[in-house]
């Protein structure tokens, strides 16, 4: 499929989806209470702002995505288990 | 279209579910060994759910057609518990032999700790010294990334053909690493907290079919057990040859369950 066809096909799909992502932040805003320091609202809205980014050649814009929502890796982490003191 | 599920709870399914995949084109399924919601009690709960994987789920499936295999294991949530683990690790070499058996799976992580670390470790040298193929679980959402990159560096310490392993639950951004490092890979298929058909979809044409699968993973939370045929019918929408569609849902599990002794498919 190209571009086009891909847009033809899937246009509502995604508005929707956009629709309903800002009515869930509207919905936040709304509600009793206040979530704005919790981390979670900054990951949930700089995801929402990388969907309008370019993607770059390294990473796909859900490759970005995934990782921002990920815990760090760290390659020392064996050393830290110990594993050779199993038991 | 004939299609093998690679990746299937039955145990949490009904007989309902085996007579609508077996309508919908399910030749085949191999079950991993996972955990049941709770926290079994002892090491005898563990053969028994290994009986039900490899004498009772295999005829329900016979019912319909469908050839039902097995993968056995203490899955990583349950790891925690060490010496619960350790019993269990026991028990598995008297089932190996059982006919529908593939090999060890799903192990891998939950929480990335240093206990499931330990029993996974165990896990792979049984593999090993039994020449067993494995199935492995990564973890879901915030911990998927840390625990596949911590997978991936135990399995570099396994003298284990690469081929004989199949990572499981990959998304964008763990596939790449799986793939490039040999192993099969595996997407689930999953409301919510995996992948749907559409990324599966992209997925499929940005890395290539090679050593990759599809599986529905149904189980007993909120899971789709056609979820197989839903990325048949996304690929013929987005103009996939049938060849194509075939090798990711049919030829690709029978070459990967082929290396395990047990493996045979019937149609
Ligand atoms: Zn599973």
């Amino acid at each position: 499929m190209n571009a086009n066809e891909i847009l033809d096909r899937e246009f509502l799909e995604i508005r929707a989806k956009l629709l309903d992502v800002a009515a869930a932040f509207d919905r936040l805003e709304r509600a009793d209470g206040s979530v704005e320091s919790d981390p979670r609202m900054q990951l949930l809205k700089t995801a929402a702002k990388l969907n309008a980014t370019d993607s770059d050649h390294n990473l796909s814009r859900a490759e970005k995505m995934q990782m921002l929502f990920s815990r760090q890796y760290d390659p020392e982490w064996i050393k830290s288990f110990d594993l050779s003191q199993r038991g | 279209m004939n299609y093998i599920d690679p990746h299937i709870h039955m145990v949490s399914r009904t007989t309902d579910d085996y007579e609508t995949l077996a309508k919908m084109g399910c030749v085949a399924m191999s079950e991993p060994a996972f955990w049941a919601g709770f926290d079994r009690g002892s090491a005898e709960s563990f053969r028994d759910y290994f009986n039900q994987l490899t004498d009772v789920e295999p005829k329900r499936a016979a019912q319909y057609g469908i050839q039902h295999f097995a993968w056995l294991c203490i899955n990583a949530k349950e790891a925690e518990n060490v010496e619960l683990s350790r019993e269990v690790l026991k028990l598995i070499p008297e089932f190996l032999d059982r006919p529908n058996v593939l090999g060890i799976g799903e192990i891998g992580l939950n929480k990335n700790t240093r206990n499931e670390a330990i029993i996974f470790q165990e896990h792979m040298e049984l593999a090993v010294a039994h020449d067993q193929s494995v199935l492995i679980h990564t973890p879901h959402l915030a911990d998927k990334y840390q625990g596949t990159r911590m997978i991936l560096d135990m399995l570099a310490d396994h003298s284990i053909d690469r081929h004989r392993i199949l990572v499981d639950h990959v998304e964008e951004h763990t596939i790449g690493a799986v793939l490039d490092a040999g192993y099969w890979a595996g997407m689930t298929l999953y409301p919510v907290t995996k992948c749907t058909p559409s990324r599966a979809v992209d997925m499929i044409e940005k890395f290539g079919a090679e050593r990759l699968c599809v599986n529905s993973a149904g189980d007993w939370g909120p899971s789709k057990p056609t979820a197989v045929p839903d990325l048949i019918l996304e690929m013929r929408r987005r103009g996939h040859s049938e060849a194509l569609i075939q090798k990711v849902v049919h030829d690709n599990p029978k070459e990967y369950f082929s290396q395990s002794k047990n493996f045979s498919l019937d149609r």
